[in-house]
């Protein structure tokens, strides 16, 4: 790790990182206000107002969109700059490329959600952006290869520490799965719509390739690259296991790619593929449980932090939703799991409590510890990241159990026979079963959405009393 | 090798990331393209197709279908389980989605699956079901489509849509030695469908006959969408083969 003297010398890009973790906030507030309104329509549809801009299968996008690559996106976009050049000890590579991924990534969100209200969509879960959108992300991301990898052959250590592995592997990934999933053909160069080149089994296998390792390698892989630095960063102890950490990055990247026909077990794809599909999922537990191990451990001599750090509640916790959605996943990749959670409600709980749970959490935590640096002052009220903590928490666990529930139930009302041998239940008995915890699910959202907000709040009070001038290194 | 010589080889690391991360793919969807058996074959007793492209019409009704994100809240993929059975039909077949681009199997069931849809309600029950779903179903929560009966159906871009989708390898055809091959693969009356010259008129033809909307005078989107709904899990008759003659190519 980076030692004063040498650091001090250096002159890091932190404006490119204060740009996109403002971003990082205003996407997770706009995404959260639209999935707190989608939940809202499907307890309430007179929400939906008779308008085809603002229907849940015009929104849903949006929402999916705004959090996933918006909050999720420039999250990483800003940790990811600020941990290669620290950990490299240099200035990050390419000033004007990377102020291109900025605005590129941003025209990219504003564009996808345009696109979806307007109804210029793939129909692809996660890729619903049209051609001329999926070339700009091409164009952004190979930027972004340039300058990470750039600063990366630039650096004055000659280790590449660990969270850049976990960082790169997410970036070759993403460039991969975005390349062959959106391959398509234009309708015209002066249109919008386009079909994909695949079609039924094939196409369905290529979807959730991508699909699921965008769950893979965006929303963990990467995330564990920010885990490794800000949680020993945070603790002030070095990470547990060097070992277990090669360990599992291998491991992980390796099993995640074969996981993805967990999504389609039971439909029309070869049996051969499923049963390849769910068994590497069980295997990926382990390496995903080594990620959660290491996390945690590195708290190490160091538990009386979780009692007094409300920054280091959030980064453990997070790994803790971690480890209990890294187990939920390949219970419900088992075949005979699968046959009841498939289509209902429990696959969205799963969603949401590594969403809300992981990713959103160790989010959090991180700028939380990122902010004060950038800005060169303390944040405004640690009380105030103390509420937020427990309006998460208390969100999240409100939302799950809603979608346990109403799943678990959707997949017993749907088989349930009579003791004629008739079918038990009507679909739509189903649906109005479900009313209760589709209220309950939004109002988790809202307590999660508030929380989102009162960090808002905290970073702005905290940018305002802050500067951007001459960096001191604090607490390296 | 040691770790230790990766760690300090960016160029290294790169070459065997992308390594580990492209085998999952290779393996499990490049076979998907090669073995035959992952779609069915599925003929009538005289050799033609069962399974037949979309028309112009039913096209349409598609491109609709995935803009206002229909697939977010209904499947199209009927699994093989005894209480599926009962409620959709029987289970879907590979081949049944073979020309869908995109596929719509979906991901969940907010509302029922739609994989044979086809035939089950009249046009009337379809047209106002997404005009105003609650009307038909009170505990419904499916947002209302008024805007379908009331926008034309735009079929300036018909050909273009047609052609797109022959690039992807759909048999709609572009010349004379394409229809009679299609003359050949799904009989005449399909094969005059899939011709891309008479797109525009075949649809109008389309919507005037099947009368979707009760309207026969103007091509609505509420025609297009509902042409399509009617023809989804239709083109099987699965009464012409064994219960379980589909088995072996699972």
């Amino acid at each position: 790790m980076a030692t004063a003297s040498a650091a001090a010398n250096e002159q890091y890009n932190y404006d490119i990182v204060r740009k996109f973790t403002i971003m990082t906030l205003v996407w997770g507030a706009v995404g959260m206000l639209v999935g707190v309104f989608i939940a809202s329509e499907l307890a309430w549809p007179f929400l939906n107002f008779d308008i085809p801009y603002i229907t849940f299968g015009r929104l849903r996008p949006v929402h999916t969109g705004a959090v996933i690559f918006g909050f999720g996106g420039s999250a990483l976009f800003a940790t990811s700059y600020y941990i290669v050049q620290r950990t490299c000890q240099t200035r990050l590579f390419g000033t004007g490329l990377a102020n291109f991924t900025f605005w590129g990534w941003q025209a990219v969100i504003v564009l996808a959600a345009l696109g979806d209200v307007l109804g210029y969509s793939q129909g692809r879960e996660y890729a619903e952006m049209e051609w001329p959108v999926d070339l700009l992300i091409e164009v952004v991301w190979v930027a972004y290869m340039v300058v990470f990898i750039g600063t990366l052959m630039r650096r004055k250590q000659p280790h590449i520490y660990v969270a850049n592995w976990f960082y790169l592997a997410f970036i070759l990934a993403t460039a991969l799965l975005h390349t062959f999933n959106n391959l398509a053909v234009p309708i015209s160069l002066f249109s919008l719509k386009s079909y994909s080149l695949f079609a039924g089994a094939q196409d369905a296998m290529t979807q959730w390739w991508y699909g699921h390792n965008a769950v893979g390698f965006f929303l963990t892989a990467a995330f564990l690259g920010m885990m490794y630095y800000f949680v020993p960063k945070q603790a002030g102890r070095p990470v547990y296991s060097y070992r277990l950490s090669i360990v599992h990055f291998w491991a992980l990247i390796f099993l995640y790619m074969w996981a993805g026909a967990h999504h389609l077990h039971w439909t029309a794809i070869p049996d051969w593929t499923s049963t390849l599909a769910a068994t590497f999922s069980i295997m990926l537990l382990l390496p995903s449980w080594g990620g959660m191990i290491n996390g945690i451990m590195t708290l190490s001599g160091s538990w009386d932090k979780l009692r007094t750090d409300p920054v280091m509640r959030f980064l453990i916790v997070s790994l803790s939703f971690y480890g209990m959605s890294t187990f939920e996943g390949p219970m419900m990749s088992l075949k005979d799991v699968n046959a009841l959670s498939h289509y209902t409600d429990w696959t969205i709980g799963h969603v949401h409590s590594g969403a809300l749970g992981w990713v959103a959490m160790i989010s959090f935590g991180s700028l939380y510890h990122l902010v004060p640096r950038l800005w060169n002052t303390q944040m405004h009220s640690n009380k105030l990241i103390n509420v937020h903590f427990w309006l998460a928490t208390i969100g999240i666990l409100l939302y799950i159990t809603a979608m346990w529930i109403s799943g678990i139930m959707q997949g017993l009302m749907w088989r349930a026979f009579d003791d004629f041998g008739n079918l038990q239940y009507s679909f739509v008995e189903s649906v109005a079963a479900m009313h209760p915890f589709y209220a309950m699910r939004a109002l988790g959202g809202v307590f999660f959405l508030s929380g989102m907000v009162l960090m808002c709040y905290n970073v702005f009070k905290t940018v305002r009393q802050g500067s951007t001038g001459p960096q001191a290194v604090m607490g390296a | 090798m040691k770790h230790d010589r990766i760690e300090r080889n960016v160029g290294l690391m790169l070459v065997l990331v992308m390594l580990a991360i492209s085998v999952g793919g290779l393996v499990e969807i490049v076979p998907l393209f090669f073995i035959k058996d992952t779609v069915e074959t599925v003929k009538t007793a005289d050799g033609k197709e069962m399974i037949r492209p979309y028309s112009p019409l039913e096209l349409r009704g598609r491109d609709i279908y995935i803009r206002e994100g229909c697939y977010l809240c209904h499947s199209q993929m009927i699994r093989p389980f005894r209480d599926e059975a009962l409620r959709y039909g029987h289970y879907s077949l590979a081949a049944e989605s073979k020309y869908d681009h995109p596929f719509q199997w979906g991901s969940k069931r907010t509302g029922p699956d739609l994989a044979r849809v086809g035939g089950k309600y009249s046009n009337d029950w379809q047209v106002q079901h997404l005009n105003a779903p609650r009307t038909m179903v009170p505990e419904s929560v499916m947002p209302n489509y008024p805007w379908l009966l009331k926008t034309p159906l735009d079929t300036s871009d018909i050909s273009l849509r047609m052609k797109a989708l022959r690039v992807t390898g759909v048999p709609y055809s572009a010349s004379q030695a394409e229809y009679q091959q299609n003359v050949k693969t799904f009989g005449e009356d399909v094969a005059k469908t899939l011709r891309i010259e008479d797109a525009e008129k075949n649809l109008i033809e389309q919507a005037k006959t099947g009368d979707y909307d009760n309207n026969p005078n103007d091509v609505t989107e509420m025609d297009a969408l509902v042409a399509y709904l009617q023809v989804l899990g239709t083109m099987v008759d699965f009464k012409k083969f064994d219960d379980d003659y589909f088995v072996q190519f699972r």
